[in-house]
């Protein structure tokens, strides 16, 4: 026996498909965006690093990266001072972000403002800032020396060092912000659980806080990392042609020698070894579900 | 476990201020060997600070809380051992059930072989056994709550915590808990500090109720005197149903309603009181009635009777004006919930179910 036809089945299909027409068309604009700004100016690059300067196809500019031992110092700087930059921002904004967590919500949040501030700055006028600081006749060098800590100027600038000290500056509110987001979620009764059964301050931190913030202080180092691979300004002003990063390389084609494609060929590995380092980074042993999902800490 | 392994509390001007207000005010409490004790009190009366004094989680401004002999004030949590059971469970989210149950053993030292035998002997305890690998999101309400209770019981504590442990199940669940929880403490015979706002929870679980206000304590005993005899307004409201009459104890007797009503307090003194009456213990008499010795006799009219399923509540008015509330059991079909309101009604009320009450504080 098979039952009558329910009434109105064809118009509630019709409405469920119209629903999930409009969801669409709500990221239709960024799609776009995303489309214009992003996947065509990349494979135009693309297309400019396989064609020589004669105009014919070619792997030239591949293959002088590969022939060029100074290519693969470019590398090694750029991701030196990624990972260094990321490192120095964990160890830095790790018990920060742990302190704002434990304030009371009115006086994180003016902390917040007081982390976030500096990328209300002009990102040139931070890092000019800091040149003046640190030169050899600079502020702190002048006071060092006035007060008899040191008696030859410090070298702080134009070197790794320098680099080190503007990048940070500039990632760290890229690392504290999702990880203070991170320990926020997380139930304060989780830690009270852990000390009632037992487990020392030190302890409970291991234990219970830092597996749950992992999703947060995963997500910050990466954006940290992935920013510090592009990074331009700073690191060109602050390291004084002494760090070169691969962007500098790539400002050098353009403005120096005019060779799109050589430049071209450069972000395209950039990007390729960028995305392959993620891939790993996800296929580590539990990373991958801690990039993915942020609700483990709920 | 025997009775031996409980501990008592003794609790001595234990004060704690938020500002100007107490959360608690110069609490003593005496909490005995294996007791299960209830904290009851509405939110904010100071109960669930009383309970996380007791864990370690607040520090107090002053005051002593000794477990046994031990003077305990200033230990970290961590070194307390106690057990505890949050209301939200506080269940580590990136563990198992085992891993969670598991937990404070691993912090004793307790080797692997010992801790899977207890994990598995307590999640069996809880009624949950073979439930160790499973994720805490693959869990019900009423599941976690179980665990929670594992992890609390699994390093033996002496002593047991219980923040309002079952008031996120449903009333059903709820009310099964409550006898299963009392049946585990009988069983472990530890000592047990138990906070709830229910006072219907408090009733059915605890061997004493304190009950909290303003972070002092209204009172203590045993939950049949707390019913039966509240010793003031407070304790009579929160608990049950109650109607409050003011009256006039003139010459040792006390007049309500046109006569003078029997009581149980012996010649109480002279001045004005508050009366209270439970709806539930005043009886609507048959014509044939006649009441008794110990029972008082009222003539009443019927305001108002709304039907309630197992029961009816009756509006009613004294002769002088005074409104009671009564509460009927439902018999049948044609019982008082049932009959139009300006019925004539004669009511019986037994002398042991007159409480006075000073009108402001304390007993008679």
């Amino acid at each position: 026996m098979t039952p009558p036809p329910l009434p109105n089945t064809q118009a509630l299909q019709r409405d469920a498909m119209r629903e999930r027409l409009g969801l669409f068309g709500l990221v239709l604009p960024a799609l776009l965006l995303i489309l214009v700004t992003m996947l065509l100016p990349v494979g135009w690059l693309f297309y400019l690093s396989i064609l020589s300067d004669n105009g014919a196809f070619s792997l030239e500019h591949y293959r002088r990266m590969w022939e060029q031992p100074s290519y693969a110092r470019t590398f090694w700087t750029t991701f030196e001072v990624s990972l260094l930059t990321t490192g120095i921002c964990v160890l830095l904004g790790y018990p920060l972000a742990y302190f704002l967590s434990e304030l009371p919500k009115r006086a994180a949040n003016l902390c917040m403002i007081a982390v976030l501030l500096p990328l209300w700055t002009s990102l040139l006028v931070r890092t000019y800032a800091w040149l003046v600081l640190l030169q050899r006749r600079g502020l702190i060098n002048g006071w060092g020396m006035d007060l008899g800590l040191w008696d030859e100027p410090l070298s702080l600038v134009h070197n790794l060092t320098g680099t080190l000290i503007g990048t940070v500056h500039v990632m760290l509110p890229f690392l504290v912000l999702p990880l203070y987001a991170a320990m926020r979620a997380i139930d304060r009764n989780l830690l009270r659980a852990a000390a009632n059964l037992g487990a020392s301050p030190l302890r409970s931190f291991w234990l219970v806080l830092f597996p749950l913030a992992m999703p947060g202080l995963a997500s910050g180092a990466l954006i940290v990392f992935i920013l510090c691979l592009g990074f331009y300004v700073t690191p060109a002003v602050l390291g004084g042609g002494k760090v070169i990063m691969v962007s500098s390389r790539i400002a050098n084609d353009i403005e120096l020698f005019f060779n799109w494609g050589a430049a071209s060929a450069l972000g395209v590995v950039l990007l390729v070894l960028t995305g392959a380092l993620i891939l790993v980074a996800m296929r580590l042993p539990g990373m991958g579900g801690m990039l993915r999902s942020q609700e483990v800490s709920r | 476990m025997p009775r031996d392994s409980a501990l008592p509390i003794t609790i001595s001007q234990l004060t704690k201020r938020y500002g100007k207000t107490y959360a608690l005010d110069h609490i003593d409490l005496e909490i005995r060997s294996g007791e299960f004790l209830t904290l009851l009190g509405p939110s904010g009366s100071g109960k669930t600070t009383l309970l996380t004094v007791l864990a370690g989680f607040t520090r107090p401004d002053g005051g002593s809380l000794k477990f046994g002999d031990t003077e305990m004030i200033s230990t970290p949590p961590h070194k307390r051992d106690v057990g505890m059971v949050f209301q939200n469970y506080a269940l580590f989210p990136h563990m198992t059930v085992a891993g969670n149950v598991a937990f404070a053993l691993k912090l004793r030292g307790v080797n692997a072989l010992e801790t899977a035998q207890r994990v598995e002997r307590a999640l069996d305890m809880v009624r949950l056994a073979g439930f160790g690998a499973r994720g805490i999101d693959q869990l019900s309400g009423g599941q976690r709550q179980r665990v929670a209770l594992a992890r609390a019981m699994v390093f033996e504590p002496r002593i047991m915590l219980m923040d309002e442990p079952l008031s996120a199940l449903d009333k059903q669940l709820r009310e099964h808990m409550q006898l299963e929880l009392r049946q585990l403490h009988d069983t472990l015979g530890m000592t047990t500090v138990y906070v709830t706002h229910d006072q219907r929870e408090a009733l059915t679980m605890s061997d004493r109720i304190a009950v909290i206000n303003g972070g002092r304590i209204m009172q203590l005993d045993t939950p049949r005197a707390i019913y039966e005899r509240p010793r003031n307004r407070f304790v009579a409201e929160f608990i049950g149903e109650s109607t409050f009459v003011p009256v006039q104890v003139a010459g040792g007797q006390v007049a309500l309603g046109g006569c003078i009503l029997k009581t149980a307090a012996t010649a109480p003194a002279d001045g004005p009181r508050l009366l209270m009456l439970r709806p539930e213990r005043l009886r609507v008499l048959g014509q044939a009635d006649i009441g008794g010795d110990h029972i008082n006799v009222l003539d009443a009219t019927l305001v108002s009777a709304v039907y309630q399923g197992d029961s009816s509540l009756l509006q009613v008015v004294l002769p002088d004006q005074t409104m009671l509330s009564v509460r009927s059991a439902s018999v049948g079909l044609a019982d008082v919930g049932q009959l139009r309101p300006g019925s004539a009604l004669r009511l019986g009320l037994d002398v042991h179910d007159t409480v006075l009450l000073a009108p402001e504080e304390g007993p008679v």
